[in-house]
């Protein structure tokens, strides 16, 4: 005990017994170490990469080269849209947003009419997306088709 | 065991670190009925450091860039292990650190712990509490979505209201007129280059005060022990106070790993400049009574704009508050009281103005 | 005034000068136009009397027409026997038999038109020859549709000005002008209620409330100069235009013969004509929207089939349902479950699709899209009860960190107790 003017609370000398001692030592020693393995963990597991690539929201392989016939479309997964790729009877690809502007149904590729069809009510769309006839009141928006090595990645157009 | 003592020893031969921590071993803290109030400031340290961990984490991942940024926090939520606790982390934590360093920022204010000679440590600490405040507004756009968008663009918009600097400071934020991917790119310099480095900087600097002019005790606790010496108590830092303290780091480590698994932060939907702002867009909880309060002011005062009014009324209170030390009285042991009237007026004022802002439509 | 400079200015200039204000006092006694019709017209009472704001917003006006180039007359004269003088033109007023021919003379000339608008087409005069009204009016019925009575006259806007009573959003309110008025339509003798029942229907609900300018009114399925019914047999032609799919299967379906051998008008038996109201499953029901049981007996074979589609629809519909459930809790939990929420559209497109193939009226069609709509939301709700097993894992993992943390802080605890008492 100090003899001042003041009380300072500080660490006194060992009076406790020695198992209750021991205990505080373990508890403490096993808790330190369990939040320490619960804080590691995760951040072990975080640093190791994941097996699916993040290509970022605008590129996406739509197909690869060989798997369309002239003259016949496919659809893609396109972030959270669907996706429209066509190759056209004279072998090159195109590419275009599969969302109806009419009212969001799902297009196709018409090889009989070769151009875009919407099964709802009957809208049509040229190759570049532009629409010809029927109800849509707007184009479709094209996309960029980049064909490297066996795969077609498609991009998005506009930067913002 | 004697392995770490040697180690020890060679280290402290070339360093004379015993020496530079012999000051921190005989470092006390007062001890009395409001003595809790202590531990805001080291919570918020350790939020800062939980920021600092978490942030450079999701930095390995995340991309800045209007086409990237959602997708790529979209993959840290989804694809990433453990990627989902570390953002809620980080987000939760960001919104517990503003509110701790606010109740800390309080706390100072009224048990007056600013007195000379701790000016600078006010200073100081308020110059963070606006960098803190930049951090929030710069991070809440990295995720690119539209609530970020929009909050954004208001924002930088009431910056720009401000007279004579108001347009180029709002340019030089949004790097350019509009809210665009070269804003998210300027923010997030702010956010991982600028902020932290300034932050770092003041904070070491704000510490290194408290150490150099101990712990503060309120007035009236001041008073009672100069009538009655023996009633002064305090605590040894080490180990006392920061065993304490450790424990409190603890409890605010289990709240925000509850928070992250409970209410995960959400992630909403990405951001299109070119679709209308949603209805009823409102700043984060921290800038609310601001909001609000602009939102009240009418739209002229005699015949001046009555937004633009607000906000230089805002950047007065904020000068005012910087430099409130400097107001009180010479005296330490006479303080003013106007000053805590003053601070209680404040705190009312913008908790009422957060609840209002939060439960007006 | 260079090229008169030299020789005949002097001979020139002065009378230029004296005509000049002679124009000018003229026009400012008569107004800003030299139509001295407007001056009287514009002020005296119905039926004579002509709104000049209105006649303003004309678009025969607003491309320099005017009162002369229907009613003839002299538009220059003040004296009213002069204006309106068999020998400057005057037809005075137009009979309702002649409007047509009068406004044909016109817009029947692509010569003429192509000064004004070369894309407006030129055959509406003959279009109206074919309709009803054209015929009747043609057989001496002056009580049917002439062109002012659906375009409006002396204040005509184009077809796509909103203001405009040919405008898509007003075209059923200005043929119910006559065919919703009982008294007027009665020597006729069809039904008026069809502006009734069009304005509950799904398509003036997408024209009105949703802004879809395609959608079909009046004149979409009537015509509109050549206005006459489709007729039993040529409805689903009609309908077809837009509803492909589901005229495709009906062509090829047990209906199309049945209905055609009993002059049944096709569509219209379970859709009706005016008042299509947007189709339900109860419509394969055997409820009050029941529409198979208007023909076939309860019990019997295609009544036993009838039933089957129903269900089948009905577990699509739930199966959808459910995932969409489990999906929510999981996202409301925090789960990250956006790809599934798209994919449920697919499996919303397939239940629309099988919707569509019963018009084909064909189990084994219908089945196909059923199973592959049931495969996209079994495969969701896998994917939505895998985010709730994963959030009750995370659950179980906060439990433990909480429990690790407790132990620190209670062995904090005893350890500040120990060293301090």
């Amino acid at each position: 005990m100090s003899m001042g003017s003041s009380t300072v609370i500080e660490p006194k000398p060992a009076t406790t017994p020695v198992h209750r001692r021991k205990f505080i030592e373990i508890l403490l020693g096993s808790g330190f170490l369990a939040t320490g393995l619960a804080f590691l963990y995760p951040i072990v597991r975080y640093l190791v990469p994941p097996r699916t690539l993040d290509l970022g929201g605008d590129s996406v392989v739509a197909a690869k080269t060989g798997e369309l016939k002239p003259n016949s479309g496919k659809i893609f997964k396109f972030g959270s849209r669907p996706g429209l790729l066509v190759r056209t009877a004279a072998g090159d690809y195109r590419a275009m947003s599969a969302t109806c502007t009419h009212l969001s149904c799902t297009v196709q590729y018409r090889d009989d009419l070769r151009e875009v069809w919407c099964a709802c009510h009957n809208g049509k769309y040229n190759l570049d997306g532009r629409n010809i006839s029927g109800p849509p009141p707007r184009p479709l928006e094209a996309f960029d088709v980049q064909v490297r090595g066996d795969e077609i990645f498609v991009r998005r157009r506009r930067e913002a | 065991m004697s392995l770490l003592r040697n180690l020890g020893a060679w280290f402290n031969e070339r360093l004379d670190w015993n020496s530079l921590m012999a000051p921190l071993r005989k470092k006390t803290v007062p001890r009395h009925r409001l003595s809790y109030w202590y531990f805001l400031g080291g919570i918020t340290l350790f939020l800062f450091m939980i920021q600092v961990v978490t942030g450079i984490l999701l930095l390995l991942y995340y991309r800045p860039g209007a086409n990237e940024a959602f997708e790529s926090v979209q993959y840290i939520m989804t694809q990433v292990q453990f990627g989902w606790l570390l953002r809620s982390i980080h987000s939760w934590s960001a919104n517990l650190m503003i509110f701790t360093a606010m109740a800390h920022m309080f706390s100072v204010l009224l048990l007056k712990a600013y007195r000379k000679p701790r000016e600078l440590t006010w200073i100081s600490g308020v110059i963070l509490l606006f960098l803190v405040l930049g951090f929030g507004f710069s991070g809440y756009l990295l995720p690119w979505n539209t609530l970020a968008y929009f909050a954004t663009k208001v924002g930088t918009e009431i910056t720009g209201q401000v007279p004579i600097i108001g347009k180029p400071l709002m340019v030089f934020l949004r790097g350019g007129e509009d809210v665009t991917g070269a804003t998210l790119s300027r923010f997030f310099g702010f956010h991982v280059a600028v902020l932290p480095g300034l932050a770092t900087v003041l904070v070491l600097v704000h510490l290194l005060l408290v150490q150099r002019f101990g712990i503060s005790v309120p007035p009236k606790v001041e008073q009672e022990w100069i009538v009655n010496p023996n009633a002064r108590r305090e605590m040894k830092f080490f180990p006392n106070f920061a065993l304490r303290e450790l424990m409190a780091w603890y409890v605010a480590l289990g709240v925000l790993g509850a928070l992250a698994a409970l209410f995960p932060w959400n992630l909403g939907v990405k951001a299109d400049p070119f679709a209308p702002a949603p209805a009823g867009i409102k700043p984060e909880w921290y800038f609310l009574f601001m909001f609000q309060t602009l939102k009240l002011i009418p739209s002229k005062i005699g015949p001046i704009d009555g937004e633009v009014l607000g906000v230089l009324a805002f950047g007065l209170a904020g000068l005012i508050w910087l430099l409130l030390p400097l107001l009180e009285s010479r005296q330490p042991s006479r303080p003013k009281q106007w000053i805590s009237a003053f601070a209680l007026v404040a705190l009312v004022y913008m908790t009422g103005m957060s609840i209002y802002g939060h439960l007006a439509k | 005034m260079d090229i008169l400079r030299n020789k005949f200015r002097n001979l020139v200039a002065g009378p230029i000068a004296t005509f000049v204000l002679l124009v000018l006092s003229a026009s400012s006694a008569c107004g800003q136009t030299t139509n001295s019709c407007l001056d009287c017209h514009s002020a005296l009472p119905e039926p004579l009397g002509v709104s000049a704001d209105n006649l303003k917003l004309d678009i025969h006006v607003e491309k320099g027409l005017s009162c002369v180039n229907c009613h003839g007359g002299d538009a220059t004269a003040d004296d009213p026997d002069k204006a309106m003088s068999r020998k400057a033109g005057w037809k005075g007023k137009i009979e309702r038999k002649q409007i047509p021919q009068l406004c044909g003379s016109c817009h029947s000339d692509p010569a003429y038109m192509r000064q004004y608008n070369p894309g407006l087409r030129t055959d509406q005069l003959d279009q109206y020859h074919t309709s009803v009204h054209g015929k009747r009016l043609a057989a001496g019925d002056t009580r049917v549709a002439v062109c002012t009575d659906c375009h409006s006259v002396h204040g005509l806007r184009a077809p796509s000005d909103p203001a405009s009573t040919v405008y898509p959003t007003r075209i059923a309110a200005t043929c119910a002008h006559c065919h919703a008025d009982a008294s007027y339509m009665k020597p006729y003798g069809i039904p008026t209620n069809q502006f009734v029942n069009y304005n509950k229907s799904v398509h003036h609900d997408v024209l009105t409330v949703r802004g879809d300018l395609s959608a079909p009114t009046c004149s979409t399925c009537h015509g509109n100069h050549g206005a006459a019914p489709p007729g039993v047999d040529k409805v689903q032609n009609v309908c077809s235009t837009c509803h492909v799919f589901q005229a495709q299967m009906y062509e090829k379906s047990s209906h199309k013969g049945a209905f055609q051998a009993a002059s049944l008008p096709g569509c219209v038996v379970c859709h009706s004509n005016h008042g299509i109201t947007h189709p339900t499953d109860a419509k394969l029901g055997n409820g009050s929207e029941a529409v198979c049981l208007q023909c076939h007996t309860a019990g019997d074979v295609c009544d036993q089939a009838r039933a089957t589609m129903l269900s089948s629809l009905n577990h699509l519909d739930q199966a959808i349902k459910e995932s969409d459930q489990v999906l929510a809790m999981a996202e409301s939990s925090g789960m990250e479950v956006s790809q599934a929420r798209l994919s449920q559209n697919e499996a919303r497109d397939a239940l629309t699709k099988a919707r569509v193939t019963i018009h084909s009226f064909r189990k084994d069609l219908i089945d196909q899209d059923i199973q592959a709509g049931l495969a996209i939301a079994d495969k969701d709700l896998k994917v939505g009860q895998k985010a709730m097993a994963e959030r009750d894992y995370r659950r179980i993992g906060l439990g433990l960190s909480l429990i690790a943390i407790g132990l620190v802080l209670t062995g904090l605890r005893l350890y500040i107790r120990k060293i301090e008492s």
